[in-house]
């Protein structure tokens, strides 16, 4: 009888979902903190405590991605374009597949930070984590934009917050930048090998910042389309 | 024309049971579909729906749905062609109800999605048709109300754009949602109650005798401008108490930004409420008809000993017959079938809501107006897709959608088949 009636015709909203999957990300790239505080430290069992919390989160976000695509079928009217929610929702997900990536590599080869970069590598490492909490910031916003219908005020702050977005991106760029030169600096006096992987590193940190900023363009193009 | 002096009251009994039954049926699934939105959104728990329900849909039955049942009565057929012949028109009527009745009883055990209107105006058309003569068709009505059913649901849908998109342009974004949906929900109100009590004025009223009313010092005379001039006053009475409820409404006052809306949405609540009993009064007007058109159109035949009168008015039980069959439904399992939409739904706010309703409770009291028969159900799914298109609703199912149209193709031929049927066996038994 239910589907006799008009209430059938209402799907579940896949923005909340989308509201919550940011946030396992956000929550499993921070705890890249903890994880560099211990590995600065060289208390490699709790920074193994960390790693296993990261990979776990992972996990949760990827499971609730393929949740979320599973109840996104093709027969479903919505404010906004399904190509462009589903790709908002991968790009949030290669986050928490690079913190999983960065933590891994670092606890597999137990590679410590050089004692004169770990204070800039730490900030550096805090920086991008809050680019990717403007982006989880940005989309918690969908509510509120679905609420008025994707224009005027509301449409500003996303956008704003997006800028902003920008900004912390570019400023970790510019981090990254002088992470490397002063990496340079120190490297002939350290292990070549754990040089590469530090670079890899650094340059793995840049990527949630770069990606955090993609979600942000993606929810960009979500907004300008119809 | 002896099976009419001798079976008369035999037959009427027959029409008014089925009829009662449909009317019952009506109440309990129909219903659903009227408060379902209200239950949904959380405006109305399920206990004051079925109140409501209950109240404005009786009022509707009776004070609007005169109109429809005219045209279920005799505007589908042609009555001149059975002047000779009213007892076929008698066992025709009878079993395009039981026909309906049977229809809808099929479908909602397998739980499929059908029109009412559709089932009973397929019903008609099929034993006309096909038990007598294509002739008795008035095809060109037919026509009509076929083209209304396509039109209704499209033009519930741009209201409801329409609607939606002004809330948002002067509620939600704006600096102040809170206070802006406190200064306009009120006109919402008063658009809801203009609606409906000008059509219950113009159309509803003399069916029950009253021509004009005087209240003291003015005379308002229904069928001219004083219609008017008493639904804006009417209307003016329902702003009023919303506001006056609107204020009563506790906010979280330390809300941040973040619930803001929810306070917001609380305003919507209070309003999604006028417009659940629009939707009531709508339904009760227009699809009370369906059940009671075909047992008027039997009663005063019978009533006039087989002669076909061209302006016998309406038998003065037989509105309210319907309308306690719909209210007798409700009671019984309105309750349950309710409650089985109000779970788990929260896709829904009032703000959505309320556009919906009001958009499709608009397009149907105005419809029973002027007489059609349309399907409740699709001009709501209009609606709804009207709020869509305004990019209110996060996600909606165009698969149910699909199935609510498709329903209806199906439904006109099978009404009609089961009609024929029960037709042919009807003539067996009688004569």
């Amino acid at each position: 009888m239910a589907r006799n009636s008009i209430i059938g015709i209402f799907a579940k909203s896949p923005i909340k979902p989308l509201e919550k999957h940011i946030r396992i990300v956000h929550k499993c790239c921070s705890q890249l903190v903890p994880f560099f505080a211990a590995v600065t430290e060289e208390d490699w069992s709790a920074a193994g405590k960390m790693r296993t919390k990261i990979s776990k989160l992972e996990r949760d976000a990827d499971e609730l991605k393929r949740q979320i695509r599973l109840e996104l079928p093709g027969g479903l009217f919505m404010p906004v374009d399904r190509a462009d929610l589903l790709e908002l929702l991968s790009q949030q997900d290669k986050i928490a597949n690079r913190a999983k990536d960065i933590a891994g590599r670092i606890f597999g080869r137990k590679l410590t930070i050089p004692t004169e970069l770990q204070e800039q590598f730490i900030a550096y490492v805090a920086r991008s984590i809050d680019a990717a909490e403007k982006a989880a910031d940005a989309i918690n916003e969908l509510d509120d934009l679905l609420e008025t219908g994707f224009r005027g005020r509301e449409v500003e702050l996303v956008t704003k917050m997006i800028s902003q977005l920008d900004e912390i991106e570019d400023e970790t760029d510019g981090m990254q930048i002088k992470l490397r030169k002063d990496l340079l600096n120190i490297e002939k006096d350290l292990n070549c090998v754990d040089v590469m992987f530090l670079y890899q590193i650094i340059d793995w940190v840049g990527d949630l910042a770069d990606l955090a900023e993609r979600v942000g363009a993606r929810l960009e193009i979500l907004l300008a389309r119809k | 024309m002896e099976i009419l002096l001798s079976h008369g009251s035999t037959l009427v009994m027959i029409a008014a049971v089925v009829g009662f039954f449909m009317a019952w049926g009506i109440g309990a699934n129909d219903v659903a579909n009227a408060m379902g939105t209200s239950v949904g959104s959380k405006a109305l728990t399920i206990k004051q729906a079925i109140i409501i329900a209950m109240v404005f849909e009786f009022a509707g039955a009776y004070l609007a749905g005169g109109e429809v049942t005219s045209t279920i009565r005799k505007g589908i057929i042609d009555p001149a062609l059975f002047i000779d012949i009213p007892e076929l028109l008698v066992f025709g009527m009878i079993s395009a109800l039981l026909a309906a009745a049977t229809w809808l009883l099929v479908a909602s055990i397998l739980g499929w999605p059908v029109s009412t209107t559709h089932s009973i105006v397929g019903a008609i058309i099929g034993f006309a048709a096909i038990g007598i003569s294509p002739d008795t068709v008035a095809w060109g009505k037919v026509g009509g109300i076929v083209g209304s059913w396509v039109i209704t649901p499209l033009i519930s849908g741009v209201i409801a754009f329409i609607i939606f998109n002004s809330a948002q342009k002067l509620i939600f974004d704006t600096d102040k949602p809170l206070e802006q949906a406190k200064r306009y929900v009120p006109f919402y109100m008063f658009l809801a109650g203009f609606v409906l009590s000008l059509v219950t004025i113009k159309k509803g009223l003399k069916h029950i005798g009253l021509d004009n009313i005087n209240i003291g010092f003015y005379n308002f005379e229904v069928a001219g401008a004083g219609g008017y001039y008493l639904a804006i006053i009417v209307a003016i009475i329902v702003a009023l108490i919303g506001k006056y409820f609107v204020t009563r409404v506790k906010f979280d006052d330390n809300a941040d930004k973040s619930t803001h809306y929810a306070n917001v949405e609380k305003v919507f609540a209070v309003l999604m409420v006028v417009t659940a009993c629009c939707m009531a009064f709508a339904h009760g007007s227009n699809d009370v008809a369906n059940a009671i058109g075909p047992l008027a159109a039997v009663v005063s035949i019978v009533d006039n000993g087989g002669e076909i009168a061209k302006k016998a008015s309406l038998v003065w039980w037989i509105l309210p017959l319907g309308g306690f069959g719909i209210v007798a439904g409700l009671a019984l399992f309105g309750h349950r079938v309710i409650a089985t939409i109000g779970k788990g739904i929260t896709h829904l706010t009032p703000s959505r809501g309320f556009a919906a309703e009001l958009a499709a409770a608009c397009t149907v009291v105005i419809a029973s107006g002027a007489g059609l028969p349309i399907s409740t159900t699709q001009t709501l799914v209009g609606a709804v897709l009207g709020v869509g298109m305004a990019r209110g609703i996060a996600a909606i199912n165009l698969g149910v959608v699909r199935n609510i149209v498709i329903s209806w193709v199906i439904t006109l031929p099978i009404g009609a088949g089961l009609s024929i049927i029960f037709f042919w066996i009807m003539k067996a038994i009688f004569s």
